[in-house]
């Protein structure tokens, strides 16, 4: 029991700090890769390759003044971008980050928590997250604020509708849902075969989530200034900020796991090797594909002109919602007939 | 163990109930509600209903709740709540709280509350209550399915009458 307590502790401890640091490289790696796109070269000054920018940037937040408006609700302002936080870092406990880990004649998952609601949980965290933005940009007491919060909310809305439906037909064809048993059934064939429609879906509600371009609406420059996060300086537009990072890193390892077999690598038990430098592998794989999400969330960013906020709604509910639905239909057919 | 967190629960629950009703801060209200939403749902939780504790999260806080918070904010209700009731009604209110307070004591007098078979039963789990949803209580499961499809479509027929 202890062992185990102990170990859990670790493993609790390493993702935290692997989501920290992830999300604080995804930065530079963000900017980088803009640069790329457009033909320059992107912050190079601190550091080879500009990889002291992140710790630059996160040192300048830390000690930059700390501005509260005076009309502000003080309670609010302060919790909105911690909820936003703790409820990004949330999701990470219920994925499974590789198979089982052998130390001293125990066997040990390396997911936080196994339950047999995983999905559901995934979307509980999820369905929270509006009360961060909404929170704060109501507590800014800033029409611009205000009017972002209520974008960003309604847009997370209508897209996690559609974003739940595409999932339950992977669910549906999986028979579970706990997630480890879902990358367990991915061991010879990935979902994203069978499902495609659903992970293109999936994929244009994540975007949607995390408040990502296309779908960037919430902060949109051009028209609310800076969106729910206006009146925010310091640490605490930080964590509004770092948290879309942590969102993306979380999204593409949900993406990762329930269409692209999770920790499986093909052809892994030809090798002959031992249990743990299997899992090490897989594990190493994961974070492979997690990246590649990544690169493509930055890539998708840097590519596509922001949508009009009717065209947003408009492809949400007329577009994705009946395809979603329409997936449902066509995987309960399949399976009534295979 | 689960005593502790059992308590540690209810007193969450019991304390957010009542600061919905004190704080004077309709934003406040609401968010306490949610607080006291999540002690429930860990009440289930408590209970081995995970499916149960997990859509309440989704649907009453996660759903129920944003949409609230939306026509609050939309709305933008600040004022202080102030007591400008007459005497009358004032005392019509105590009569009628005093009334239902000795009715529930009344009913929970003579109640015996039997103890809660944690960690035993599986009903609570998503596999066992869907075969029970969809072989046993089919037919009123259909039915509320059917209400709320009504109930949508009622919405949307009265936002376009409008236009």
């Amino acid at each position: 029991m202890i062992v185990f307590l102990i170990f859990k502790t670790v493993l609790i401890a390493i993702i935290l700090g692997l989501s920290l640091l992830i999300a604080m490289y995804a930065t530079l790696v963000e900017r980088k890769f803009a640069g790329f796109i457009q033909d320059r070269y992107g912050p190079d000054r601190a550091g080879i390759w500009g990889i002291l920018q992140p710790v630059c940037d996160g040192a300048k937040l830390f000690f930059k003044e700390e501005y509260m408006p005076n009309t502000a609700d003080k309670a609010l302002y302060i919790l909105g971008p911690s909820l936003t936080m703790l409820v990004a870092l949330l999701t990470s406990a219920v994925i499974p980050w590789g198979g089982n880990i052998a130390i001293g004649g125990n066997n040990f998952s390396l997911q936080v928590a196994s339950s047999s609601i995983d999905i559901l949980y995934i979307f509980a965290i999820t369905s929270m997250g509006v009360y961060g933005i909404m929170i704060g940009g109501w507590a800014s007491n800033n029409k611009f604020a205000l009017l972002g919060a209520v974008r960003a909310s309604s847009q997370m809305i209508s897209y996690e509708l559609a974003m739940g439906l595409s999932i339950a037909s992977v669910i549906m064809m999986s028979g579970t849902l706990s997630l480890s048993e879902i990358v367990h059934q991915q061991e010879s064939m990935w979902n994203i075969a069978y499902q495609p429609l659903a992970f293109i879906i999936f994929f244009t509600c994540a975007l949607a989530e995390t408040n990502r371009a296309p779908f960037d609406l919430p902060e949109c420059e051009g028209e609310l200034v800076g969106g729910y996060h206006t009146e925010y300086s310091s640490m605490k537009l930080g964590f509004y900020l770092f948290s879309e990072y942590i969102n993306m890193f979380i999204s593409s390892a949900v993406i990762s796991t329930l269409f692209f077999g999770g920790y499986h690598m093909p052809f892994i038990n030809d090798l002959g090797l031992s249990q743990n430098v299997v899992t090490l592998l897989g594990t190493a794989f994961l974070f492979v594909k997690i990246f590649f999400f990544i690169l493509l969330f930055m890539w998708v960013r840097w590519t596509l002109p922001r949508f009009r906020y009717d065209q947003l709604m408009k492809l949400g509910w007329t577009m994705l919602l009946p395809l979603a639905l329409l997936n449902l239909v066509i995987t309960g057919i399949v399976m009534l007939l295979v | 163990m689960e005593k502790y967190i059992f308590f540690g629960l209810s007193g969450l629950a019991i304390f957010s109930a009542i600061m919905v009703l004190v704080s004077n801060k309709p934003i406040h209200n609401l968010l306490y509600l949610i607080l006291c939403f999540m002690a429930i749902a860990g009440h289930y939780l408590l209970l081995n209903a995970q499916f149960l504790a997990v859509v309440h999260i989704i649907v009453y806080a996660g759903a129920i709740m944003v949409l609230f918070l939306f026509t609050l904010m939309m709305l933008n209700l600040n004022l202080k709540l102030e007591l400008n009731k007459s005497l009358m009604a004032r005392i019509v209110a105590f009569v009628s709280g005093l009334l239902l307070l000795v009715t529930l004591v009344i009913i929970l007098n003579g109640l015996v509350i039997p103890t809660p078979k944690t960690a035993t039963t599986q009903i609570g789990m998503t596999r066992d209550l869907g075969q029970v949803l969809f072989s046993e209580y089919m037919v009123p499961f259909e039915a509320a399915s059917i209400l709320f499809l009504s109930a949508m479509v009622g919405a949307v027929m009265m936002v376009n009458k409008n236009k």
